[in-house]
C-alpha cells in the first residue's frame, strides 16, 4: 500500500512538471521562434528600448531557457527575488510571478478566484451526481418504456447543447424576463442565502449540461452489470429486487461513474472557463481567459499549472478511492 | 473531407433482406440492416448529410436565399439602437434569419457560412485524431512492453492538460502567419491541430484495448505462424478487426469536436472576424442577448442541432454495429 503511494505521489510529480514544462516552453518559446519578444509583454507594445531591456533583465528574460525554466520551478517551492538593480521586490513560495498587466503577485490572484469556482462546482457536482444517476438508474430499470425514452433523448439533447447557450437562454428567461434570480457572485461568508441564490442558475445550467451525461453513463453501465451472471445468481438465491439492485449491481455501476465524477470536479475546479465567461463570474476561468486576451503570460501559466494540478489530484484521489471501493483492484 | 462522412453511410451495401430464407450476411449487412431500422439514428444521418451538403454548397444557397456574407445593410438596422429594424432579429422572406445587430449582415449567410467553418475543422481534427489514435493505439496495444508503457504515459500527460484553457492560450500565442499561411486558413489549421491533438488519446485508449486483446487471439498466432511480419499483422489481421469501433468513435468525436470549436470561438480563439463562425455569432450575442435574443437563438440552436445530428447518428451507429444487439 505504501509503495503504491509513494509511487503515485512521484507519478504525480513527473506529470506536473512535464505539463508546467510544456506550458513554459510554449509561453515562452513560441514567441521566440516566430518572433515576438516576451520582454514586450511586459512593458506593453510603445515602450522605449530601455524599458524593455529593463523588464528583459528583472524578469531574467535574457537568462537560457533552462536556466528561466528553472528559476521558476524555484520560485513555486521557495520564492524568488525580482531585481532591477536597484530595487529589489521579493515574491513569497509558492510564487507564479507577477502579472504583467495589475503588477500583482499571481498566486493570491489564483486563490481569491478559487473561491468563486469551487463555489460553483461545488454546488453543481452535488445536483448533477444526484439527479444524473437517480435518471440513469430509473431510466435502465424501465427500460424501453416512454419514461426511458423521453429521460434518454432529453439527455441527449442536453450533452448536445454548448453551455453558454444554456446559460444565456435561461439567464435571459429567468434573469431578465421573470427576474427570479440575481446573478452576481456574493462570498458564502458574507451572506450564504445570498450566495446559494445568486449560484443557483449557474448551477442548474451547469449541472443539466453534467447530468445529462451521467445519466447516459449510468443507464449504459447498469444495463451492462444487469445482465451479468452474478446478478442471475442473486436474484435466484431468492433476493429482494432491491437488495439486487440497490446493493450488488449499484456497486459495480458506481465505479465507473465514481471515476468519471472525479475527473469531471478536478476538470471543474481547474477553470469552469465557459460557465464563468457566461455568467460573468470571476473565477479562475474567467481570469484566464482575460488573462489570455491581455497576453498576461505569467497569470495564464498561473491557471494552467494550477488547474492541471487539480486534474492530475483527481485522477490520484480517484485511484485511491477505486482501490478502497473495488477489491478486485491490487495495489501494486 | 466530406466525402469520410458519406461513405459510412453508404459502405455497407444496401441490400433488402429476404424475410425467410436463411442466408450467409456479412458483419456490415447485419449492421445496415439493423441501422436501417433505427428510424431516429437514420434521421440523424440525413440532417448530417443535409448540413454537409449545405457547407459545401454554401456559395450556391447564399446565392439563392442570402446575401453576400459581410455585406452590411443599414437599411436594416434601427441606427439610434444599433438593433434591427424588425421584431425577431429582423426575420423576413429577405432575411430568412434575420441580420446581425449593428451591422445588419445576413444571419442567415453567416449560418451557412459557419457551418463550413464548423465542420470543416470538425472533420479534418477528427481525421487528425483518428489517425494519430489508430497509429499509436495499435502500436501500444500490439507491441506491448516499454513502446506501450511511453505511449500510455504520453496519453495520460495529454488527457491531465487543462484543455479548453491550454487551446485558447495556444491559439492566442500564435503569430497571424505561419509557412506562407495566413488569415482564417491558418487559424483553422490551428485550430485543427489544437483539437485534433487533444481529442486523440481517447480513441488512442480504446484502440489499445481492442488491439491488446485481438493480439492474443489465434487467427493473430496463425497469421505469425504462416510467417506473417508485424506490418502484415497491424495492418491485415488488426486493422480490419479495428474498423468497427474507430467508426463509431470517430462519428462520436465530431460531435465533440464542433462543441470544441465553437468554444474556442465563443471565446475568441477561433477564426478571426469578419469571417463568421457559430461561437463567434454566440460571444457577439452575449453582448445584446437582453434586448435581441434572435441573435443568440439562431446560432445557438445551429450548433445544437448539428451536434444533435451527429450524436444521433453515432448512437444508432454504435447500435447496429454491436454484435451483442438484436
Amino acid at each position: 500500500m505504501l509503495v503504491y503511494f509513494i509511487r503515485r505521489l512521484v507519478n504525480v510529480v513527473a506529470m506536473l512538471l512535464v505539463v508546467a514544462a510544456v506550458t513554459f516552453a510554449i509561453f515562452f518559446m513560441v514567441p521566440k521562434l516566430t518572433g515576438t519578444d516576451p520582454a514586450l509583454y511586459y512593458v506593453g507594445k510603445i515602450a522605449d528600448k530601455a524599458a524593455v531591456e529593463g523588464a528583459r533583465h528583472k524578469m531574467g528574460l535574457d537568462k537560457p531557457i533552462i536556466e528561466q525554466f528553472y528559476l521558476f520551478l524555484k520560485g513555486l517551492f521557495v520564492g524568488r527575488d525580482y531585481s532591477t538593480g536597484v530595487s529589489v521586490s521579493h515574491c513569497a513560495a509558492p510564487c507564479f510571478g507577477y502579472s504583467f498587466k495589475t503588477e500583482q503577485a499571481v498566486w493570491p490572484l489564483l486563490l481569491n478566484r478559487l473561491g468563486v469556482t469551487a463555489s460553483l462546482a461545488a454546488g453543481a457536482s452535488v445536483l448533477w451526481l444526484v439527479f444524473g444517476t437517480a435518471t440513469g438508474v430509473v431510466s435502465a430499470l424501465k427500460r424501453r418504456t416512454l419514461l426511458d425514452r423521453i429521460t434518454m433523448t432529453t439527455a441527449l439533447a442536453g450533452v448536445s447543447l454548448p453551455i453558454y447557450f444554456t446559460g444565456m437562454l435561461a439567464s435571459a428567461i429567468f434573469v431578465y424576463q421573470l427576474g427570479w434570480f440575481p446573478h452576481d457572485y456574493v462570498e458564502l461568508g458574507t451572506d450564504p442565502v445570498a450566495w446559494a441564490q445568486n449560484l443557483m442558475l449557474p448551477w442548474i445550467t451547469l449541472a443539466f449540461l453534467y447530468a445529462a451525461t451521467y445519466a447516459r453513463l449510468t443507464r449504459a453501465t447498469l444495463l451492462d452489470v444487469l445482465g451479468e451472471d452474478y446478478i442471475r445468481t442473486a436474484r435466484a438465491k431468492g433476493l429482494s429486487e432491491r437488495t439486487v439492485i440497490g446493493k450488488h449491481a449499484m456497486r459495480s455501476t458506481l465505479t465507473p461513474i465514481l471515476t468519471v465524477f472525479g475527473m469531471d470536479l478536478g476538470g471543474l475546479i481547474g477553470g469552469a472557463v465557459l460557465t464563468e465567461s457566461t455568467f460573468n463570474f470571476r473565477g479562475l476561468g474567467y481570469e484566464a481567459v482575460y488573462a489570455i486576451n491581455s497576453s498576461d503570460l505569467p497569470v495564464i501559466m498561473g491557471v494552467t499549472l494550477f488547474a492541471g494540478f487539480f486534474i492530475i489530484l483527481a485522477n490520484l484521489v480517484v485511484d485511491v478511492l477505486y482501490a478502497v471501493v473495488d477489491p478486485r483492484v491490487r495495489l501494486t | 473531407m466530406s466525402t469520410s462522412t458519406e461513405s459510412t453511410t453508404d459502405a455497407p451495401p444496401p441490400t433488402a433482406v429476404p424475410a425467410k430464407r436463411i442466408e450467409g450476411r456479412s458483419p456490415g449487412r447485419i449492421a445496415w440492416s439493423r441501422l436501417k431500422r433505427d428510424k431516429v439514428a437514420l434521421a440523424g444521418g440525413v440532417v448530417v448529410l443535409l448540413l454537409i451538403l449545405a457547407a459545401v454548397f454554401a456559395p450556391v444557397l447564399i446565392a439563392l436565399f442570402g446575401h453576400p456574407v459581410d455585406e452590411p445593410h443599414p437599411d436594416q438596422i434601427n441606427p439610434d439602437l444599433g438593433l434591427p429594424n424588425g421584431s425577431f432579429g429582423g426575420m423576413s422572406a429577405d432575411y430568412l434569419f434575420g441580420v446581425d445587430p449593428t451591422f445588419g449582415r445576413d444571419v442567415f449567410s453567416r449560418i451557412v457560412y459557419g457551418a463550413r467553418i464548423s465542420l470543416t475543422v470538425a472533420l479534418l481534427s477528427a481525421a487528425l485524431s483518428v489517425v494519430i489514435g489508430v497509429l499509436v493505439g495499435t502500436a501500444a496495444g500490439y507491441f506491448g512492453g516499454w513502446v506501450d508503457s511511453v505511449i500510455s504515459k504520453v496519453m495520460d500527460v495529454l488527457l491531465a492538460f487543462p484543455q479548453l484553457l491550454f487551446s485558447i492560450a495556444l491559439v492566442s500565442v500564435m503569430p497571424s502567419s505561419l509557412l506562407g499561411v495566413d488569415g482564417s486558413f491558418l487559424r483553422m489549421g490551428i485550430l485543427v491541430v489544437v483539437i485534433g491533438g487533444f481529442g486523440w488519446p481517447y480513441i488512442g485508449r480504446i484502440v489499445r484495448g481492442q488491439a491488446m486483446s485481438l493480439r492474443e487471439r489465434e487467427f493473430v498466432d496463425a497469421a505469425r505462424s504462416l510467417g506473417a511480419g508485424s506490418v502484415h499483422i497491424l495492418l491485415r489481421e488488426l486493422l480490419p478487426n479495428l474498423v468497427a469501433p474507430i467508426l463509431v468513435y470517430t462519428t462520436l468525436i465530431i460531435p465533440t469536436n464542433i462543441l470544441s470549436e465553437a468554444a474556442l470561438s465563443f471565446l475568441g480563439a477561433g477564426v478571426k472576424p469578419p469571417t463568421p463562425s457559430w461561437g463567434q455569432m454566440l460571444s457577439e450575442a452575449t453582448k445584446i442577448y437582453q434586448v435581441d435574443p434572435t441573435y443568440m437563438v439562431v446560432p445557438g440552436l445551429a450548433i445544437f442541432v448539428t451536434v444533435l445530428a451527429f450524436n444521433l447518428f453515432g448512437d444508432g451507429l454504435r447500435d447496429a454495429l454491436d454484435p451483442k444487439g438484436n
